[in-house]
């Protein structure tokens, strides 16, 4: 897959002399401190925007009853934000689905398998378990960033770790930031911030739109999701919408992309 | 912190490491094109629209009006910070209004 295709398909800007091939890259340029420096400075940007999400997360996470360790634990070991939204939504302190939060987050961080995968280059000199634990600094931010580097015909393990690193601290300093903030409010519902949730939800939905090819998946994934919900107790609504949703959107992208395929 | 919340955040902390490192390990043999790599951009679209549809639905006159204000205000500014503001401003001032 050439670099031009992956940019679209995620939706990267087309940098400047970013025009070559991935198949070009090569995974070196500097010594190690000045490209982790390097990335961690390019970051700073990004590291805003992190931090303003990790902030919303952090007053969602107080209202759903996490503590401040929980909330550290969390954004730490898993440091993936789309499915730490939702797993909030499903927490409930008197009765966790545990089950369904674990099988929401493994369906919804699947992309970040193709997204270390896009980033082997970076990884091949390093021993496999080294680089099984580098892999944990990939976030969409990180990933995004070092792939246009790449794309460039630079971006190192370095430059990754960097960008990763900033990413890790914006993400667990707001969120624990947010908690704080959150405890300050002892009624969410009376000041309407329980509709917090649907807002930062829809808001997140609205930025992740590629256009009109968005439509249909999207409404199959919201009818699944109003009927499941009505039917069975619980989150699986979540699930069985996601799901549906995203075969869905496959099943119309890949006709479009073949049309000798009935 | 409750075993459960431990066990919940362990689990989701396993099967997150399990794909980041996954995608290393089978980079050669995973599709890039094709049906499962379209499968899996879709999901956190179709994932966040399930999240959304049934709060709404569920949700009275207020709430529809406060879901309309966050649409607009994060087609308008881009920012997250910005439409949940509005989506809770809005809510809370359909309620009054409307004394939901």
């Amino acid at each position: 897959m050439t670099a031009m295709r992956w940019r679209r398909a995620w939706r990267l800007p087309t940098l400047p002399g970013a025009e070559n091939d991935v198949n070009a890259i090569t995974t070196h340029t500097g010594r190690p401190t000045d490209q982790f420096l390097l990335g961690a400075r390019m970051f700073i940007p990004l590291a805003i925007s992190v931090g303003a999400y990790g902030l919303v997360w952090g007053v969602l996470a107080r209202q759903s009853g996490l503590s401040p360790a929980e909330v550290a634990l969390m954004s730490t070991l898993v440091f993936a934000g789309a499915s730490q939204f939702v797993a909030l939504e499903m927490w409930d302190p008197q009765a966790l689905p545990v089950g369904a939060i674990v099988f929401a987050t493994l369906i919804i961080n699947l992309r970040l398998m193709l997204m270390s995968a896009t980033l082997r280059p970076v990884f091949k000199r390093l021993k496999p378990w080294r680089a099984a634990l580098a892999t944990h600094f990939v976030t969409d931010e990180s990933w995004a960033m070092t792939m246009a580097e790449m794309a460039r015909g630079r971006g190192s393990l370095a430059y990754l770790l960097g960008a990763g690193s900033l990413c890790f601290i914006a993400w667990l300093v707001a969120a624990l930031a947010g908690h704080l903030l959150g405890s300050a409010i002892d009624d969410p519902a009376r000041y309407g911030l329980d509709f917090a949730f649907t807002a930062t939800f829809l808001a997140l939905l609205l930025g992740m739109s590629k256009g009109k090819a968005d439509i249909v998946p999207w409404l199959v994934a919201a009818l699944a999701a109003i009927a499941t919900a009505r039917l069975v107790p619980g989150n699986w609504h979540v699930i069985v919408g996601g799901l549906a949703g995203s075969l869905v959107g496959a099943v119309i992208e890949t006709r479009r992309e073949r049309p000798d395929v009935a | 912190m409750s075993p459960d919340a431990l066990v919940a955040i362990l689990g989701m902390a396993a099967v997150t490491f399990a794909i980041r490192a996954g995608g290393y390990f089978v980079a050669n043999r995973l599709p890039a094109t094709g049906f499962v790599a379209a499968w899996m951009r879709h999901i956190p679209g179709a994932v966040l629209a399930a999240l959304v549809a049934p709060a709404v639905v569920a949700g009275g006159p207020a709430e529809w009006l406060a879901t309309l204000a966050t649409g607009l205000a994060f087609l308008l500014t881009r920012n997250l910070l910005a439409a949940m503001a509005a989506g809770v401003v809005a809510v809370y001032v359909a309620r009054l209004l409307l004394g939901g």
